[in-house]
């Protein structure tokens, strides 16, 4: 039994060798393993009937970078969901689909996926196997079917066996397209900030980074709650309406007039790198966030009262706040080597 | 001496075995009847006539003349009640589709028995709005989904009219929602006139009349030109309440 397993191994080695396969671009049991993070909440998403395995993890990762996705076959998941922006759109205000189009609402980051319990800015989307099925659809990102992208993946040359390899066999189904999706995405964990290795003793903070930590847990942490730094609530955050926007946010999914303008609650890890922000990128740095949320005066009707709680900041206390929303940026995250585009290997 | 003793407990246990299998096997006689064989088919109508897609001219409650190009929409949970009491349920949900001849039949192993009637749902419970991807009748790829809003929709109705003021003159009913504001999900309960016997495979046919003139009137009289497109949770809960007594058993072969 050893014998054939070191046999096996070494004509596998010799396989990956020969036919030069990329190291970088293998993933492993190890790499699938769902790890939840020290202090983290149980995860809303278990893979439940959707066990993470090397094989659907690749599918899924290639099936998100992957062009064919879209009506023309022009853009991906990651065109607007840039890995090096906590899977964001770094520097564009509001999402932009095939043909130029322009949406209504900015990039959300990728990440933590499966502690949320619903999705988009409004919360329209229940479950992470069906997001991707919003994006696809929609007229102005990739106005695609899921029947026509379907039969697209039918036609390729190399899908067939890759649903093979994941699956077992060659049926090419929604199912397995948006399962092998949800392993990809939900394993997009940020776990390891500076505040993470903080928090686990094993980094320091500068003097700024710990005012800034206080200033947070004062101001900002009853809806940017440590550690995910969301509640996964909606709220209304002070901004005047956009009016040629005209979006009222979580209303539109619950008809309720009370949810007029309210919109999810964003984590704040690696807010660094997914700017512009707010729910439709109106503010170009977080200095003007932070500026917006010190200024009650300017607060539209039906602000959320924990925004009052804020009251004004020095500037001083501006600039601690943003050296600790810096220490959330994860570079272990940000640049793994699982989540890279397979089509550069 | 050791290997007797050895065979002796050997045909003990071959006894106990084959007791076991054949006290077993008698008990499934006695609790699983045995399977019977139903197929419940959907009719169509506007009215008192067939529905034909594309080429007749109907009028709605208003006199509105209409033509309908899409029927479709989800039954499930499906309930038949014994006429000794207690249900046989089933769990499946089947997309019917006026377009897809096949998809008006449903073919349904059920145990042989006396039953006086059926229960299901038109539309989707929540648990299955909920729990990510499904397969089958309840595939995205059905395009019964919606995205932005997570949800199957329930039931289409397409079609034009002159009166509605929509490109096309077309308008379109897509309802859905298991949840507040609009909750459309509707139970249905059809009572047989006589009780049903299903015997062992005798395979019985149930017909089902649906009106989808219903869609369009009572409570509500829907008027084409003030409202030619329902696609969310606006008036969605007023068209459900139309359909929801849409049903009726034409006949049970």
């Amino acid at each position: 039994m050893k014998k054939a397993v070191v046999i096996l191994s070494i004509v596998c080695f010799a396989l990956v060798g020969f036919t030069g396969v990329n190291k970088y671009f293998i993933i492993t049991n190890e790499d699938v393993a769902l790890k939840v993070p020290k202090g983290f909440p149980k995860p809303h998403y278990r893979f439940k009937n959707n066990t993470p395995s090397p094989e659907i993890f690749v599918l899924g990762r290639k099936l998100f970078y992957d062009p064919i996705l879209s009506r023309d076959s022009t853009i991906s998941c990651a065109s607007c969901h840039q890995r090096i922006a906590a899977f964001g759109h770094i520097d564009h205000a509001l999402s932009h689909g095939i043909n130029g189009l322009i949406g209504k609402r900015n990039v959300p980051a990728l990440q933590n996926l499966i502690w949320k319990d619903a999705f988009m800015w409004d919360g329209g989307v229940n479950h992470l196997e069906v997001q991707p099925v919003s994006p696809l659809t929609n007229p102005i990102e990739m106005n695609e079917s899921i029947a026509h992208v379907l039969e697209k993946l039918r036609q390729h040359k190399a899908y067939a066996e890759e649903f093979r390899i994941a699956f077992g066999d060659t049926v090419i189904s929604s199912e397995r397209l948006l399962k092998s999706l949800a392993q990809f995405t939900g394993l997009m964990i940020s776990s390891n900030s500076r505040y993470d290795k903080y928090m686990r003793g094993e980094d320091t903070f500068s003097f700024a980074e710990k005012n800034g930590l206080e200033i947070f847990r004062n101001k900002c942490a009853s809806c940017h709650e440590e550690p995910l730094f969301t509640d996964n609530s909606y709220r209304n955050n002070g901004l005047r309406p956009d009016t040629a926007l005209k979006d009222k946010g979580r209303s539109s999914i619950t008809g309720a007039q009370f949810d007029d303008y309210k919109f999810l609650v964003p984590s704040l890890r690696n807010v660094e790198m997914t700017y512009p922000y707010m729910h439709d990128g109106r503010f170009r740095k977080l200095k003007n966030v932070i500026d917006h949320y010190a200024s009650p005066q300017n607060f539209a009707p039906g602000t959320a009262k924990e925004l009052d709680e804020i009251g004004t900041l020095s500037e001083e206390d501006k600039k601690n706040l943003i050296a600790f929303l810096l220490a959330l940026t994860d570079k272990t995250f940000l640049y793994d080597r699982r989540f890279v585009d397979p089509f550069m290997q | 001496m050791k290997l007797k003793i050895l065979t002796i407990e050997l045909k003990r246990t071959l006894a106990v075995i084959v007791c076991m299998a054949t006290v077993s096997v008698a008990m499934s006689f006695i609790i699983r009847p045995p399977a019977g064989h139903l197929t419940v088919s959907f009719a169509h109508y506007v009215g008192d006539s067939v529905l034909h897609l594309d080429s007749v001219s109907y009028k709605n409650e208003l006199g509105q003349a209409f033509t309908v190009t899409k029927f479709k929409y989800y039954i499930g949970n499906i309930r038949f009640k014994k006429a000794s009491g207690g249900i046989v349920a089933f769990d499946e949900y089947y997309l019917v589709d006026e377009e897809e001849e096949k998809t008006k039949k449903i073919n349904i192993d059920i145990p042989a028995g006396e039953y006086t009637g059926l229960d299901f749902i038109v539309g989707v419970d929540s648990l299955h709005n909920c729990s990510g991807v499904q397969s089958g009748a309840l595939d995205p790829v059905n395009a019964m989904f919606w995205a932005w809003n997570t949800g199957y929709i329930f039931l289409k109705l397409e079609g034009r009219s002159p009166a509605s003021k929509s490109p096309g003159n077309m308008f379109e009913y897509h309802i859905g929602g298991y949840k507040q504001p609009a909750n459309c999900i509707r139970h249905i309960s059809l009572n047989f006139t006589q009780p049903v016997s299903i015997e062992n495979a005798t395979g019985r046919e149930l017909s089902i009349k649906v009106n989808a003139a219903e869609v369009l009137r009572t409570p509500a009289a829907i008027d084409f030109t003030t409202l030619s497109s329902v696609t969310d949770f606006h008036n969605a809960a007023t068209i459900a309440d139309n359909y929801a007594d849409m049903f009726s058993v034409k006949d049970t072969r």
